[in-house]
């Protein structure tokens, strides 16, 4: 099929690696196939806490797709060319993480099997309605434009008149799938943790930092294992970016500390106290958040000084920061702090199982492979060029 | 002027746009169209008179008949339970009635908690495949167990806990099985129907009836002349989190 006899066609350490992510993939299916028998009983989730790593997992990924656009943006609508090269990445690391997205929705479902009533039933007026709707639009209009890009590419012809409007279309659209995701959660009464009118600008911002920080370390990775060179002036503004949005998102994040801090609505505070300091001696949660605000702070420092953000050696070390502390906020804390206390005020603590663990890793696998293949697709085009 | 067919096409297809976007916005800011329906005609709703349950005299009469008509399973695991009607201490039901220094009649009470059957249910707005809907004809809200996807957007919609989900396969754990009530299966959220089924055959709901000291009074909300009406005219009575706008069915006379 269309470019992929180029995903089979690699040396030992590229099959090395698919047959790792393989591995992985299957322990996941199995421990699947384990709650599929069993129930989600398999996972730590209660009654209190019904969401936990999957639908946080689910929400953090959202972001890293939604941030493409911090490459598409610059790239389509400025005609900024420094992005040429690795515009496409960006754009098949969205179709890897709305994929994960997908699936992180799927092993959430108590019964798989009628996940299609979705469609079958359609609901406009419940907002998982619409992220369906925005995330498998997301899928189509980011696969579409990176086939054809790369097959115009390839041939040696300037890409079809007709794809313009579309990548035009899918700049909002990134938008789109993040904002439809915070309002899953700001528009429910009652969950006060959530229902702040900067969940879906913070959302967004943490994507923005989360994403690039991401397409940084893998255009590092992919300059040791591929020979390819990003270039140093794409990193470099990739780094700028990642700098303004962890700012943003610090400075959001900060606006929420202020409101239920100083406000002491006990309702709305108690979230927080239990998020970050501990409630009523349960520190369950708090010293990885605290973890998520030291890497936080540590990635600020490293991003706004100019010389240690231009250092090649810092750079990654602060897009770690950022991705962990963000993965920590958002595919942690956030999901699980919403949900605790309980409307009757009571504490349950969460804590991953094992197989649940297994399965979110086998779905991250899934989504490496994905952008692993589609990668090695990309750069054996380039190459032959 | 002359219209190419590219022109028309364009034209047409801006208009179903706008069509499509005008029923979306609409469907959201309306939220559930049964709740601005005016054809309405009966909501059922509840009193419970706290002066009257013995539930700390160790009572729970309402709760095993409920339990048993229902097909409930009793599951060891508090986290994983599933519960209809239940005791809930009274500072948990009504946080916000709590005061520093007096003390309330009730601290420490247990009060009996079920769904609320909300006016404007959270939960129904959520549901993406209508699995949970409101009844238009008596304002209960209802279930579908078998199109329920398990998603449990409904159960972080609802501020009153009153919703349960089947980690497990729950008819395992049934003690005594009823033969005229469905059973649920694994991945399923469920709670209280007002004994919907009892309803359609002129009967009241079981905990109501199973009740000794006629604690429970049921009956229409919107009839001004019904039993719930002239209790709630008479004695000074509380709902759930009023504030959430959500219009909870039951009341608790204090």
């Amino acid at each position: 099929m269309f470019m992929f006899e180029k995903a089979i066609e690699g040396g030992r350490r590229y099959w090395v690696w698919v047959l790792f992510l393989a591995g992985i993939i299957l322990a996941g299916f199995l421990c699947y196939l384990r709650q599929l028998t069993q129930g989600l009983a398999i996972t730590g989730l209660s009654r209190d806490v019904t969401w936990g790593l999957y639908i946080a997992q689910f929400t953090f990924f959202v972001g890293v797709a939604a941030s493409a656009v911090m490459v598409v943006l610059p790239y389509y609508l400025h005609d900024y060319k420094q992005f040429g090269r690795i515009t496409i990445l960006g754009e098949f690391l969205a179709v890897g993480a709305v994929t994960m997205c997908m699936l992180f929705i799927f092993v959430d479902m108590g019964q798989p099997t009628r996940v299609l009533n979705v469609m079958r039933y359609p609901t406009p007026w419940s907002l998982m309605f619409w992220d369906m709707i925005s995330l498998s639009g997301y899928l189509v209009l980011n696969a579409l434009i990176s086939l054809v890009m790369l097959s115009s590419e390839r041939q040696g012809v300037s890409p079809p008149k007709w794809i313009r409007p579309i990548i035009i279309l899918s700049i909002p659209w990134a938008v789109s799938i993040h904002t439809v995701t915070a309002f899953l959660y700001s528009g429910l009464p009652g969950r006060t943790f959530w229902m702040s009118a900067v969940l879906a600008p913070r959302f967004l911002a943490s994507a923005f930092a989360a994403g690039p920080a991401l397409l940084i370390l893998l255009c590092l990775v992919l300059r040791k294992v591929a020979g390819f060179d990003a270039g140093r002036e794409a990193i470099h503004q990739l780094g700028i970016i990642v700098t303004y949005a962890m700012v943003v998102n610090v400075f959001l994040v900060a606006m929420e500390f202020f409101t239920a801090f100083y406000s002491r609505i006990p309702e709305h505070l108690e979230h927080f106290r239990y998020v970050f300091l501990g409630l009523d001696g349960n520190y369950h949660l708090a010293p990885w958040m605290w973890l998520s605000a030291l890497l936080a702070l540590a990635a600020l420092a490293l991003l706004l000084v100019p010389k240690w953000r231009n250092n090649p050696r810092l750079l990654p070390v602060a897009c770690v920061c950022v991705f962990v502390s963000l993965w920590l906020d958002k595919g942690l804390g956030l999901i699980v702090g919403g949900f605790t206390p309980s409307p009757f005020g009571a504490i349950t603590t969460y804590t991953p199982t094992w197989p649940e663990a297994t399965i979110a890793l086998g779905v991250w696998a899934i989504g490496a492979l994905i952008i692993t293949v589609l990668y090695k697709i990309a750069l054996s085009v380039r190459e032959a060029h | 002027m002359k219209i190419t067919r590219k022109d028309f096409l364009r034209l047409s297809g801006l208009g179903l746009l706008a069509v499509a976007g005008k029923k979306a916005v609409r469907a959201i800011t309306e939220a559930a169209p049964s709740a601005s329906t005016p054809k309405k005609t009966k909501q059922w709703g509840m009193v419970i008179d706290l002066a009257k349950c013995r539930q700390e005299a160790g009572c729970t009469d309402c709760i095993k008949a409920c339990n048993t008509a229902h097909n409930i399973p009793q599951i060891a695991d508090p986290a994983r339970e599933i519960k209809w009607i239940w005791n809930q201490p009274f500072e948990t039901v009504f946080p916000l009635l709590k005061t520093d220094y007096t003390k309330q009649a009730y601290t420490g009470h247990p009060i009996t908690v079920l769904c609320n059957h909300c006016a404007n249910p959270p939960c129904v707005r959520v549901c993406p495949t209508q699995a949970t809907w409101k009844r238009d004809e008596d304002g209960i809200v209802m279930m579908d167990w078998h199109r329920c996807i398990g998603c449990r957007y409904c159960m972080a919609a609802c501020p009153y806990g009153s919703r349960s989900f089947n980690w497990q396969d729950p008819r395992l754990a049934i003690a005594s099985f009823n033969p005229d009530f469905p059973t649920r299966t694994k991945g399923v959220v469920e709670k209280c129907n007002f004994c919907e089924e009892r309803l359609a055959r002129g009967k009241r709901p079981a905990c109501v009836e199973a009740c000794p000291e006629k604690t429970i009074v049921f009956g229409d909300l919107l009839d001004p002349d019904s039993e719930p009406r002239q209790l709630l005219r008479t004695r000074f009575s509380l709902q759930r989190e009023p504030e959430l706008g959500t219009s909870p069915s039951v009341y608790y006379l204090v």
